[in-house]
């Protein structure tokens, strides 16, 4: 019945001759599918933007500084100050099997405070970070010249510095090459030996790139840190949980620093892994609104079209009632009314579907072309099985639209119909 | 060809039952051209569409070329209709947006007959009634006596062994009623059962044989 070209000759002309009739109810498919496409266009655009804004660090990352410790111990009076010390690196890592990288870290200045470094007469202000090299598995920022910080940097206190695009750009010349330049920090001067960008955008970017990296070692000595470490990063190794890493590392460091073990609030701590998990689920939720939103406008366009149907079947009633008197079977008739909903569902969703693909691709196309950067909003893309899943729907929601009005049209005794007047 | 033996029916209106045939015993051999006459509301018409499986009956058996129709589902029902029976209607009842030659081509649709075969027979009997040139035509586009010769058209072209025409002259002048009837006897001239409902007597006088139906029984068979 349904590769029978005979029945779509009939289908064809049927909808022809009713072009209006047909036009609107494609309509309503039409829309619905469309709007769904953009619609999960624009929620694929936000989840990559905000996973972008997220891909600075490894979702498996931990942060843990020091506060005023709450509760005495041994001794010590609670609201006590203390510091992280070089010894605790050493004890981390011998002790804590679930750690992959440790970076201790310390900082010097921040984000948009007084000018800091200067080089041949031009001066910015910017975050100093003392660092291990491990922290490039963490921060997950791009070399785009040189080298980042090495071992034998920190062994022997080199005083080399790796900067970011933005002081490239604040100290710098257009074009020159800043390898083997100088710059100077808290009057100390560094060698340039590698320059970073990120994948953030907007303000983050900006803050991420007035950052420049010293080695850890050298921070300590040129600014007078002794051995304090201002905090850990961390990530944990593959198949253990971030959290759990982060509990015992600092069980650790309580036991290093007389801190009562149920004192949590003398660390500070921040995991990706929870924050990430988080955000997941608030996109698990923005995804689930999307499909509802969706699936209702498209379900509002299948009633539509099975009660245009159902008017039709009605107006039709008739010439159904002819068709049967001239031996058309129950059966045929159903036939030729669910395919005729069919394919009007389908060939209007399809339609839907292409038109909205392509205003994503275009919007898509045009951000790119334009290098628009939003911030929580980037490349937006329709994936092809949401495009799958919901053409499936459509001619199934079609078939079932098709059903009832289908059934209305052979319940009528042939008699009755053909005596109708419309 | 048909026979129809203490045939009953009756319709419910309301409150009130209807027994629109009594005890109605017919016998139509193949190949008479007959007509039912009787007034509006006598149940000619019921009968006709008994006879032509449109309807149902309460009591008594009606055989079709031997066939008990009887019970029969929509689909059975429909595949005797198509095969035996041609029809004629009082109104056409052409589908509007198909040509001509499309609606005399129907019958053959629902025969699987294939597309190029059944325009080829629609064109062919349309040229026995004079029409080939209005085969393009939509019916709207034709006078009353080209659609009703249309009709006859798609009412012969699966050729069926009977016709049935329900009042086909109703809806016509009497120059083209004339042209009709002499068109239906033509047609029985080829050997095949025309029945014809009528309640106008000089239509039933050009037949061979006139049953006359009032309050559901045959008060007249001449």
């Amino acid at each position: 019945m349904i590769f029978d070209q005979d029945s779509w000759q009939e289908i064809i002309s049927t909808l022809k001759k009713n072009k209006l009739r047909s036009l609107m109810t494609a309509f309503g498919v039409f829309w619905g599918i469309f709007m769904l496409m953009v619609m999960l266009g624009t929620g694929t655009g936000l989840e990559h933007g905000v996973t972008q804004e997220l891909s600075d660090r490894a979702t498996n990352s931990v942060y843990i500084w020091t506060r005023k410790t709450s509760k005495p111990y041994q001794g010590f009076p609670r609201g006590r100050h203390y510091h992280f010390v070089n010894e605790d690196i050493e004890k981390i890592r011998r002790n804590i099997p679930g750690v992959e990288h440790l970076a201790p870290r310390n900082k010097l200045g921040s984000y948009r405070t007084t000018n800091n470094v200067v080089r041949k007469g031009k001066a910015g202000a910017f975050s100093i970070y003392g660092d291990y090299p491990a922290i490039q598995s963490i921060l997950l920022q791009k070399i785009t010249k040189g080298r980042f910080i090495n071992h034998l940097d920190l062994q022997e206190k080199r005083k080399v510095a790796v900067i970011g695009s933005r002081v490239y750009k604040i100290l710098f010349e257009k074009g020159d090459d800043p390898l083997g330049k100088y710059i100077q920090i808290r009057g100390v001067f560094f060698k340039v030996i590698g320059v970073f960008a990120t994948n953030r955008s907007g303000d983050d970017e900006e803050e991420d790139t007035q950052t420049i990296f010293i080695p850890f070692t050298t921070f300590q000595h040129a600014f007078n840190y002794g051995n304090k470490v201002g905090w850990f990063a961390m990530t944990s190794e593959k198949g253990t949980s971030a959290a759990i890493v982060e509990e015992k590392v600092m069980a650790l460091l309580a036991r290093n620093h007389h801190i009562a073990p149920d004192d949590k609030r003398a660390f500070g701590r921040w995991n990706a892994e929870i924050e990430h998990n988080k955000i997941m689920d608030v996109f698990f939720g923005v995804e689930a609104l999307i499909w509802f939103v969706g699936i209702s406008t498209l379900l509002a366009g299948v009633i539509g079209v099975s009660n245009i149907m159902l008017i039709v079947v009605k107006e039709r009633t008739r010439e159904i009632g002819i068709r049967r008197a001239l031996g058309a079977a129950p059966r045929s008739i159903i036939g030729q009314i669910m395919l005729e909903t069919i394919s009007l569902t389908s060939i209007a969703g399809y339609a839907g579907l292409l038109a909205g693909v392509v205003m994503v691709e275009i919007s898509s196309y045009f951000m790119a072309k334009g290098g628009i950067k939003m911030e929580l909003f980037r490349n937006p893309e329709v994936d092809l099985n949401a495009a799958t899943i919901a053409l499936l729907v459509l001619i199934i929601s079609g078939a079932i639209a098709g059903l009832i009005p289908a059934h209305q049209a052979v319940n009528i005794k042939t008699v009755d119909a053909i005596r109708t007047e419309i | 060809m048909i026979r129809i033996q203490n045939l009953n029916k009756s319709y419910v209106v309301g409150n009130t039952e209807m027994h629109v045939l009594k005890n109605l015993e017919v016998h139509i051999q193949a190949g008479e051209l007959v007509s039912i006459m009787g007034s509006s509301g006598s149940g000619k018409s019921t009968l006709l569409n008994i006879i032509g499986i449109l309807d149902s009956y309460d009591a008594g058996e009606y055989y079709l070329d031997n066939v008990l129709i009887k019970n029969l589902n929509e689909s059975k029902a429909a595949r005797l209709r198509n095969q035996l029976i041609g029809f004629v209607f009082q109104s056409f009842n052409l589908i509007s947006f198909k040509n001509a030659m499309e609606n005399v081509a129907l019958p053959l649709y629902y025969q699987k007959v294939s597309r190029k075969e059944r325009n080829k027979r629609a064109l062919a009997y349309l040229d026995k009634l004079g029409l080939l040139e209005w085969a393009e035509h939509m019916p709207n586009e034709l006078s009353g006596g080209q659609q009703q010769r249309v009709a006859i058209a798609r009412a012969m072209v699966s050729e069926p062994k009977i016709i049935l025409a329900d009042e086909p002259t109703g809806a016509l002048d009497s120059k083209t009623s004339h042209d009709v009837i002499s068109l239906f006897r033509e047609i029985h001239q080829t050997g095949i059962t025309v029945i014809i409902v009528t309640h106008e007597s000089d239509i039933a006088e050009r037949t061979k044989r006139v049953i006359q139906i009032r309050d559901g029984a045959i008060i007249a068979d001449v």
